[in-house]
């Protein structure tokens, strides 16, 4: 029976800008008093791509192009592990502005999974600049890359408001959750090729829709083709119902928030 | 003319749990639900209060701490939601609940203008506009482009109280913000209260009677999350340092 009334407070519009403004303090913060600035974006999977390439391309050799394979999967997990650890992180760090204004309190992972989404795009020139320099072939399957992206940014906006919710409530979910986001990326086949998991535990990759994720946008970059229609279904349909989840646990527990931080 | 009602508060009652085991983390969760330690112990910080204020009206909330002077704010601003009763708000409201509070840390003052506009409602545009105006208000010229970590706590209610009101919201909610702020700085917002925001209401929390005489027109005193009395402000001040007296 409570209820509370305040004329167009929930109205997207009017928030459009603090959702841009919130985006631009991410990315501005991300990369203010470094020397590097902008720079780190491309340095960090590059350094990264260097050493499992020297590590690995050997015991792999039957991967070719090796940096290709390994920076389309590792740029694409981390999209998703940044965006919703951030996600996560930023309905407990917004609490200063939440607890004195009102604000749609989904706006902060909305940003925080935009924001990781332009780290991604700006990573991506490194994918093209080494896939310039190993003569990789550009195909027009390239452009189909963003539908498998797009429905990457949905599931992990859906885990980032689920994971948030849940941390206002037990901090302790961000340490399980970065253990959590290190065994994925040994589960994913980021830096070995996936066909060299026993049938037996194929089910890590067959359960897991970001392996879909991973393998459609290897289809675009890597094999030059575009991906099957099941590869692209299976994640769509985990990621409406993550985002479902989601939105369904902030809309129930948000009022709770303030409460607990 | 007749004042139209921008803030209507209907039987609100909001209730706290205090209970001390509460945990913020799953391991504790789990080994208190095991050991069937969850409890709850109930405080009601609101008791059926209603109250209605009228658009331009400024008024000013006394009591003693715990009162449920700064839960009603919050209730109002839209913030905390209530466990019993409604509230309805007519326009826009810019809320000052605490120091520094929408700014972020790591930005400069210019920079939190921006943002702490955005989250008001207000574009970038628009902003743009308000710009000068605030700085020039805050006082704050030389230090704008600091980060807001290096300010002190009144340059900050100075910055604060700038942005909320240019942006000349319809009511406007101030909970102990200005009194860190220097004299000079506290003269200077009765007069733009007086002047800009004459049309606006404001929603005032202070624990220093005479500012609320000075800022208000009408007061309410709070006890115990129950409205004791509410009307003229000299009139329910009097009334308030009488009782504080005797205590």
């Amino acid at each position: 029976m409570a209820e509370i009334q305040i004329k167009g407070l929930n109205d997207f519009s009017r928030y459009k800008s603090l959702l841009s403004e919130l985006v631009r303090k991410d990315i501005k913060k991300k990369y203010r008093r470094s020397v590097l600035g902008v720079l780190w974006s491309f340095l960090d999977p590059l350094l990264r791509m260097i050493v499992l390439t020297i590590v690995f391309s050997a015991l792999f050799h039957r991967v070719h192009n090796y940096p290709v394979y390994y920076l389309s999967g590792q740029l694409t997990l981390s999209l998703f592990t940044g965006g919703s650890t951030q996600a996560m992180q930023s309905l407990v760090s917004s609490s200063g502005i939440w607890k004195s204004i009102y604000v749609p309190k989904y706006l902060y992972a909305l940003s925080s999974v935009l924001s990781n989404f332009v780290t991604y795009a700006l990573s991506l020139i490194v994918l093209f600049a080494i896939m310039l320099v190993t003569n990789s072939e550009f195909t027009v399957f390239i452009i189909f890359a963003s539908l498998p992206i797009l429905i990457l940014l949905v599931m992990t906006l859906g885990v980032g408001l689920i994971l948030g919710t849940l941390n206002v409530f037990f901090r302790d979910i961000e340490h399980l959750y970065s253990v959590f986001c290190l065994m994925l990326l040994y589960a994913l086949p980021i830096f070995y090729p996936a066909d060299i998991l026993p049938e037996q535990f194929k089910f890590i990759q067959t359960y897991n829709p970001l392996f879909y994720i991973i393998s459609c946008v290897r289809d675009c970059f890597y094999y030059g083709k575009l991906y099957s229609l099941n590869d692209i279904i299976i994640p769509t349909i985990a990621a409406i119902i993550l985002l479902g989840i989601g939105i369904f646990l902030l809309k129930r527990y948000q009022d709770k928030f303030i409460l607990y931080v | 003319m007749s004042k139209k009602t921008v803030i209507e508060v209907n039987n609100v009652s909001m209730e706290f749990n205090l209970s001390e085991e509460k945990t913020d983390n799953l391991k504790e969760y789990v080994i208190k639900l095991l050991k069937r330690e969850i409890h709850f112990q109930s405080f009601w910080a609101l008791n059926n209060v209603s109250l209605k204020i009228y658009q331009g009206e400024k008024v000013g909330f006394v009591g003693l701490n715990g009162a449920g002077k700064s839960t009603l704010l919050k209730i109002i601003s839209g913030v905390l939601k209530p466990t019993k009763g409604s509230v309805k708000v007519d326009g826009s409201i810019a809320p000052l609940l605490a120091l520094g509070a929408g700014f972020d840390m790591d930005y400069t003052g210019r920079e939190n203008i921006y943002l702490n506009g955005a989250t008001l409602g207000y574009s970038r545009a628009e902003m743009d506009k308000k710009y000068e105006g605030i700085v020039e208000f805050s006082e704050l010229e030389d230090f704008i482009d600091v980060p807001v970590k290096n300010y002190s706590s009144g340059m900050r209610s100075r910055l604060g109280f700038s942005i909320a009101t240019s942006v000349s919201p319809d009511i406007l909610i101030l909970d102990e913000v200005l009194s860190v702020g220097d004299l000079s700085f506290q003269t200077k917002c009765q007069e733009r209260m007086r002047t800009v925001m004459s049309e606006a209401s404001m929603l005032f929390v202070s624990h220093s009677v005479s500012q609320v005489r000075k800022l208000c027109d009408k007061a309410i005193w709070l006890h115990k999350g129950s409205i004791i009395a509410s009307g003229e402000v000299n009139e329910i001040c009097d009334q308030y340092e009488a009782y504080v007296k005797n205590l």
